[in-house]
């Protein structure tokens, strides 16, 4: 389904992503790990098609079309879904507005008629439910005062509501207490499709307690310097990436 | 980041969607103005007395005065004699009656503006007194109004039909002489509407015109007069558009609320004026005299007013706060792009005792455009009590438009309270990326974010005004950011 190689990327000159080449099939979840400032965020942004970075070598197809000729929008109505490590608030705009817009938008794409306000309504309020967000979450500001697990576990609501191809999970499980690390799971679970690809960034080993990956991968310094099974990431829990040989002191454990 | 500001150059290059020009035979005067211009023009409209010599008063105060040059806008020098100074539809003694009289050039003009005036005004059960260059030619739904005592008419034949009201109330909230465009209207005023609200009744539908400019060089004059007597509420509606022009036209309004013991106005505007195209040529001057007088006891008014359009606007719609407890609040949506710029905000004249009144400005500059906001709170010593708050928001879109507050405080009361709060914000890459994510394309993107940031004003607009506010903003974000 992905298909990323030798994929080169930088921002504001420096040089960020030095070949990144990794295939991900219709159905596989991937993880990847890596140290602080490795280019993890860098590969999600750059894949969802952030034009702050600037690709300057490789290829990306999603289902045999080349990604990066297209606009960001284009990519997400195709299908590609990012939840962003720090989502941002736009004041003013509600959560039900900015859900509704953007899912209409994808229903235009595909052909299908917009929802009315009632119909989204209802279609919300159950979806809110999955991530155990209080319906009255739909009507604030998009991201507006939420904490940082409320954004997270909006960020999930969004993926379940646009039913994506690939989503790409930026560090959804960060910062989530217990009970939402679960509930976060639950709904990623809930997104495992034979059609749908899932790439997750983590620091954190137990999250895949939760969601089993089937792959994982360890981005350092912006390659991709090892690939495992799910053995993989209790290996860098246990050992850290010095382990790796890894010069950067800084560790996988919390 | 650059490539956003690319993406909002790109999008700014859409057209106006008003840019036409409607043939009608128009009966002008030739350019120019002195006072034989005046006399020609008051004997064209069959006024009484009173009224010439109200006009050559204030011809001759103005002939006095010097053109403002403090707002923060630029522009080049309006060349006051060649401009008309009237103009009319061809056959102005048999004007139509009801639609079906009406010249269908001018039935399409307004279908082209998406104001299709007979469904409309059923539809929403408004009242339309439609200005069409200087002559109002349509008037609906007069008969519920007659039976509940409101006098809605043109202003031309108020001066005829009701001399005592006009002459009492005309220029006692905005003098002949307040200011130099003020002055220049009261001798050459065309048209424009007239309202009186009787003791007691609560009018029974929403008063609304449409103003448009038309015939090139026409200098458009409009007054308005909206009194409001005892205990009577009215809520009034304007919405302006104009057709795409290569000269600058000059609009110099002048709008005067009376409000009388326990009376309240809503006074809502949404102007959509020809703006320039998009290195700044052409579009309309629009110095505009707005204010309100609130005389009586606890009467409320209240200014909202989205404006789009406009090359330069110079606005400040204003309440005088004379009566005790009256009520005065502004509530703004001033949407700049391209090399639009305006000048506006309000000035709250705190008289009475416990005067209170309520400011929420929300400026939204784009492209190279130049916003500003402007606002006065005064308290006079017998303001005990008195209350001001104000909240000042700005949104930024691109970089390199501008945002400027200019708020003055006076209080001469140290029992008045002002809250002042003010915020500048931009569009972010980020919120822009967010929303494209997920789908949504940057226009829209960018029209929900501003849509978000005025929703406290348009929350003020009667419902159908909202819906027409937002597609109007839409359509001019349509053309100008992405
Ligand atoms: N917009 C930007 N401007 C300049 N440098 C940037 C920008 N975005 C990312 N970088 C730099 O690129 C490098 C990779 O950042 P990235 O966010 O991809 O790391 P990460 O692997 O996601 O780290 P973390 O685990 O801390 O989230 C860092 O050195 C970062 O400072
Ligand atoms: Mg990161």
């Amino acid at each position: 389904m992905l298909s990323i190689k030798n994929l080169h990327a930088s921002v504001e000159g420096k040089q960020i992503l030095k070949g990144i080449n990794l295939e991900i099939k219709a159905g596989e979840v991937h993880a990847i790990m890596g140290p602080n400032g490795s280019g993890k965020s860098t590969l999600s942004q750059v894949l969802a098609g952030n034009e702050t970075f600037e690709v300057t070598e490789g290829d990306v197809t999603l289902n045999g079309d080349n990604l990066l000729e297209l606009p960001t929008e284009a990519r997400a109505r195709e299908g590609v879904f990012l939840a962003f490590q720090y989502p941002v608030e736009i004041p003013g705009v509600s959560n039900l507005q900015f859900l509704r817009t953007a899912v209409n938008a994808m229903r235009k794409h595909q052909g299908k008629d917009d929802m009315n306000a009632a119909e989204f309504m209802k279609l919300a309020k159950e979806v809110s439910k999955q991530v155990d967000l209080d319906p009255a979450f739909l009507k604030r500001g998009v991201n507006e005062g939420f904490s940082g697990g409320e954004k997270k576990r909006n960020e999930i609501m969004q993926a379940l509501l646009l039913q994506p191809k690939l989503a790409i999970l930026d560090e959804t499980d960060s910062g989530l207490d217990i009970d939402a690390l679960k509930v976060v799971s639950d709904g990623v679970n809930a997104l495992r499709a034979p059609d749908r690809a899932i790439l997750m960034i983590t620091h954190y080993q137990r999250l895949l307690d939760h969601i089993v990956p089937d792959y994982v991968h360890v981005l350092v310094d912006g390659k991709i310097i090892k690939s495992g099974g799910r053995e993989l990431a209790l290996e860098l829990e246990a050992k850290g990436y010095g382990w790796l040989g890894v010069k950067d002191n800084t560790t996988a454990s919390h | 980041m650059a490539t956003t500001d690319k993406e909002v150059r790109e999008l700014i290059k859409r057209d106006y969607e008003h840019g036409f020009v409607t043939e009608i035979e128009s009966d002008t005067f030739e350019p120019g103005l002195n006072e034989d211009v005046i006399r020609r023009l008051s004997e064209l409209k069959q006024e009484p007395e009173f009224m010439l010599e109200w006009r050559l008063k204030a011809y001759r105060r103005w002939l006095e005065m010097e053109e403002p040059d403090w707002a923060h806008v630029d522009y080049p020098k309006v060349k006051y004699n060649e401009i008309s100074y009237y103009s009319a539809p061809k056959r102005p003694e048999d004007m139509p009656q009801s639609l079906d009289e009406v010249d269908p050039e001018l039935l399409r003009t307004y279908e082209k503006l998406g104001i299709p005036l007979h469904e409309r005004a059923k539809l929403a059960g408004v009242a339309v007194d439609a200005v069409f260059d200087s002559v109002s030619v349509v008037t609906t739904f007069k008969e519920p109004l007659e039976k509940a005592g409101v006098i809605f008419c043109p202003i031309s034949e108020a001066v005829q039909k009701y001399p005592e009201l006009v002459e009492k109330y005309l220029g006692s909230v905005v003098p002949a002489a307040d200011n130099y465009f003020a002055a220049l209207n009261s001798a050459v005023f065309s048209d424009g509407s007239f309202v009186y609200i009787p003791k007691g009744v609560r009018c029974p539908m929403e008063l609304s015109t449409y103003f448009r400019i038309n015939a090139a060089n026409t200098g458009q004059f409009e007054r308005t007069l909206i009194i409001a007597d005892e205990g009577s509420y009215v809520s009034y509606l304007e919405g302006c558009t104009a057709p795409m022009r290569d000269e600058n036209q000059l609009h110099a309004a002048v709008v005067e609320l009376v409000l009388l013991k326990d009376a309240q106005i809503k006074y809502s505007t949404v102007q959509n004026w020809y703006p320039g195209d998009e290195n700044g040529k052409g579009g309309i001057y629009n110095f505009v005299t707005k204010r309100a007088a609130c005389i009586g006891d606890n009467s409320k008014v209240s200014w909202t007013q989205v404006e789009t359009g406009s090359a330069v606007t110079w606005k400040y719609p204003s309440c005088i706060l004379r009566g005790d407890n009256s009520v005065g609040e502004f509530y703004s949506v001033a949407l700049t792009h391209n090399y639009q710029q305006a000048d506006t905000g309000t000035k709250m004249i705190h008289l009475g005792k416990n005067t209170r009144s309520t400011v929420i400005s929300k400026g939204i500059s784009a492209g190279r455009s130049s916003n500003s906001y402007r606002g006065l709170i005064k308290f006079n010593p017998g303001a005990e009590g008195a209350r001001n708050f104000t909240q000042c928001d700005s949104l930024l879109i691109g970089d390199r438009c501008g945002a400027h507050t200019f708020p003055y405080i006076e209080s001469k009361n140290k029992s008045a309270i002002v809250e002042h709060e003010a915020t500048t914000s931009k569009v972010s890459d980020e919120q822009m990326f967010l929303c494209r994510q997920r789908g949504i394309n940057p226009e829209q993107a960018v029209s929900m974010i501003v849509n978000g940031f005025c929703k406290e004003v348009f929350k003020e607009l009667p419902m159908e005004f909202a819906v027409e506010a937002g597609k109007l903003l839409e359509v001019s974000l349509e053309g100008s950011v992405g």
